[in-house]
């Protein structure tokens, strides 16, 4: 089924995509092709269950948090515009989007929105705050049975505290944000693409 | 009425005359070969001929997308994305490294650590290496056949003839052509395998089951139009050892087959399987296993023992990975053929899938469309190299000599050597490599014992 990918996409769809991901044309068809080869059921959307076919993603300790980041609330399927956003935050800044004029949305992949897929993987019920308990939800998937709860919970009680500036117990975004400033996170978040 | 008279008796013997020429064409040209082991070289002229239209058909489709001035879609086998082979430690350091300027051997917990997951977890699912060993490879020039066409908005009028005149060469001369020699070759193949069953045992027996196995497989093989090159042949299974190779179809065995006399391993099937597998024992000792012995590992490990241990007995022709994959890659070798103790004869086998692909995605065909679709292919190419024997050394165990022999295949195939295992085609990873995973990373916030002993 994947191989009759580049035409079942239309032209305007491509462009629309284009516009809102900054994705390439080729790009784009290529990761239509992935998409459809994702989709079993072959219905034009993902499920879970298809995410979690790869083995790769599979082994990943955050699996289960990433494939959520696709699907909206509530939602269970999720279809190639959905896929395409998300993985618009993993694109690589490039230099002339840098001093692009202000007056248009950001960029889907800017230093921001790349913080803030980041802090939506800690951030388990939605509220814009990473709470102790949250935190030490998210670290158990990290390390499974390896630590003790004592141990992990001296280690989310002291990343709060470096972190905490409004004395709420919790790290907010831009809380989240000002801990990270130094880390090159256009580097670390992007992908590239060989072609 | 009256006037049709002459025309029906005129359409009949045409219809005889020309019946009766391609039956004599057929055993001329191909089952008398067959039977002998010779060829006239008609297959290589007619994939010469088909590998230069192809080009110009991958010409016009390129010139076609360029006058409409668009991207061509282009598959890459190499994967879309840049993925950097560097450890979970590694990166993580990095991405600490570059976030502040702590010492770096302590080790304790970041909030970017994070990152690292996150994006490994989004590279698999834009590429990973496992899923797509399981469907067809993609071609890069076309084959003018609809089914690996991803460009065909490009199609020039001339092409579409062509295209349409392959599918009636295809469809209405060789498919007929095929099923008339696969049905020989399979019905040569019982009764043949039979009548020598009745014959008592002894080296006459032997030596016409073999050349009546042979036979068979040759015809079998010009039925399915495959072109194969053998490579050192000096290398060929001995008695007593054991052949493995890598799996991408049924069509494997009667590839190996025509060029070498073996044992057969498998499952007891029913129907036309059933009856062949039953008399093909008669004639030399298969190994087959019924459906509930295959699960008892012991017991398939002693019958393959008793077998390699009888010199006289033929080599056995085992697929360790268990599973077909799609002839990119190879998959993990299951351990057990390599824990008998034998001498392992490995044989690669490349497939070009330029005039046919061999593949055999079994969650998507059943195996008489696969068939079928095999026969309406232009032909099957491929080479196979029989490498040097291996015998597992005494520091090895059965694992890692399957390993290196897996590795060997790999590396004279061309073929990407992969650990996976191919049984995840149906079923779930195991939760073993998470937890490995999740090892790695608590050693880096919190160190190892002997760590947490100095401070």
């Amino acid at each position: 089924m994947g191989s009759r990918a580049s035409t079942l996409l239309r032209d305007e769809e491509i462009e629309e995509i284009k516009k809102e991901t900054g994705f390439s044309h080729s790009q784009i068809t290529r990761l239509y092709s992935r998409f459809t080869s994702l989709d079993k059921g072959e219905n034009g959307t993902l499920s879970r269950e298809d995410f979690q076919r790869i083995p790769e993603l599979a082994i990943n300790p955050l699996g289960d948090r990433i494939i959520n980041a696709f699907f909206s609330e509530g939602e269970d399927q999720v279809n190639f515009r959905g896929f395409m956003r998300t993985l618009a935050h993993f694109r690589p800044i490039e230099d002339n989007e840098k001093s692009k004029d202000q007056n248009g949305p950001e960029p889907l992949n800017s230093r921001s929105n790349k913080l803030h897929f980041a802090f939506r993987l800690y951030d388990l019920d939605k509220d814009d705050k990473i709470s102790r308990d949250e935190l030490l939800q998210v670290l158990r998937m990290m390390v499974g049975v390896n630590i003790s709860d004592e141990q992990l919970g001296s280690i989310a009680d002291r990343t709060i505290q470096e972190a905490d500036q409004d004395g709420d117990s919790a790290i907010s975004f831009t809380e989240f944000v000002k801990v990270l400033e130094k880390v090159d996170v256009e580097q670390k978040m992007s992908i590239r693409f060989l072609h | 009425m009256f006037l049709l008279l002459p025309f029906d008796s005129l359409v009949v013997n045409l219809l005889g005359i020309s019946l009766t020429v391609l039956f004599t064409l057929l055993l001329v040209f191909i089952i008398v070969p067959a039977i002998f082991g010779v060829s006239f070289g008609i297959r290589k002229i007619y994939m010469k001929t088909l590998l230069q239209i192809f080009q110009w058909a991958t010409l016009r489709i390129e010139r076609g997308a360029k006058e409409k001035n668009h991207p061509l879609y282009k598959p890459y086998a190499n994967g879309i994305i840049a993925k950097e082979p560097t450890s979970l430690e590694e990166e993580i350091k990095e991405i600490r490294r570059s976030g502040s300027s702590k010492s770096l051997d302590t080790p304790e917990f970041e909030l970017s650590d994070i990152f690292y997951f996150c994006r490994k977890g989004i590279e698999t699912i834009m590429d990973d290496e496992v899923t797509k060993r399981f469907s067809a490879e993609e071609l890069e020039s076309w084959n003018l056949l609809s089914r690996t066409n991803y460009n065909f908005q490009y199609i020039s009028l001339r092409l579409t003839v062509l295209w349409g005149l392959g599918v009636l060469v295809r469809y209405c001369f060789l498919l007929p052509l095929r099923i008339a020699l696969a049905f020989t070759g399979i019905s040569l193949l019982i009764t043949g395998t039979t009548v020598v069953g009745y014959l008592p045992n002894g080296r006459c027996k032997e030596f016409l089951s073999k050349h009546v196995h042979l036979m068979c497989y040759r015809i079998c093989v010009r039925a399915l139009t495959a072109i194969i090159t053998y490579h050192h042949r000096e290398n060929r299974p001995r008695n007593g050892g054991i052949c493995v190779a890598n799996h991408t179809s049924p069509i494997d065995v009667i590839i190996l087959a025509s060029d070498g006399y073996y044992a057969m391993v498998g499952q007891v099937h029913g129907g036309l399987m059933g009856v062949i597998q039953r008399a093909m024992v008669k004639a030399c000792p298969h190994v087959w296993f019924e459906r509930s012995e295959v699960k008892d590992r012991h017991l398939v490990a002693k019958r393959l023992t008793e077998h390699v241990q009888d010199q006289s007995k033929l080599p056995i022709l085992i697929f360790p990975e268990g599973t077909c994959i799609n002839n990119t890659s190879v998959m993990m070798f299951k351990k057990g053929s390599f824990e008998i103790g034998a001498t392992v004869y490995p044989v690669a086998i490349k497939y070009d899938p330029q005039f046919g692909d061999a593949f055999w995605n079994s969650s998507k065909y059943g195996m008489v469309t696969y068939l079928l679709r095999m026969m309406t292919s232009w032909a099957i190419v491929c080479s196979v190299w029989y490498l040097p024997p291996m015998i597992r050394q005494a520091e090895e165990d059965a694992v890692q000599f399957a390993n290196r022999v897996k590795s060997a295949i790999a590396r004279q195939g061309g073929l990407v050597d992969l650990l996976w295992d191919g049984g995840l085609k149906r079923e779930k990873v195991k939760e073993t490599f998470k937890e490995e995973q999740q090892k790695l990373y608590s050693k880096m916030i919190v160190g190892n014992h002997e760590d947490r002993s100095r401070s």
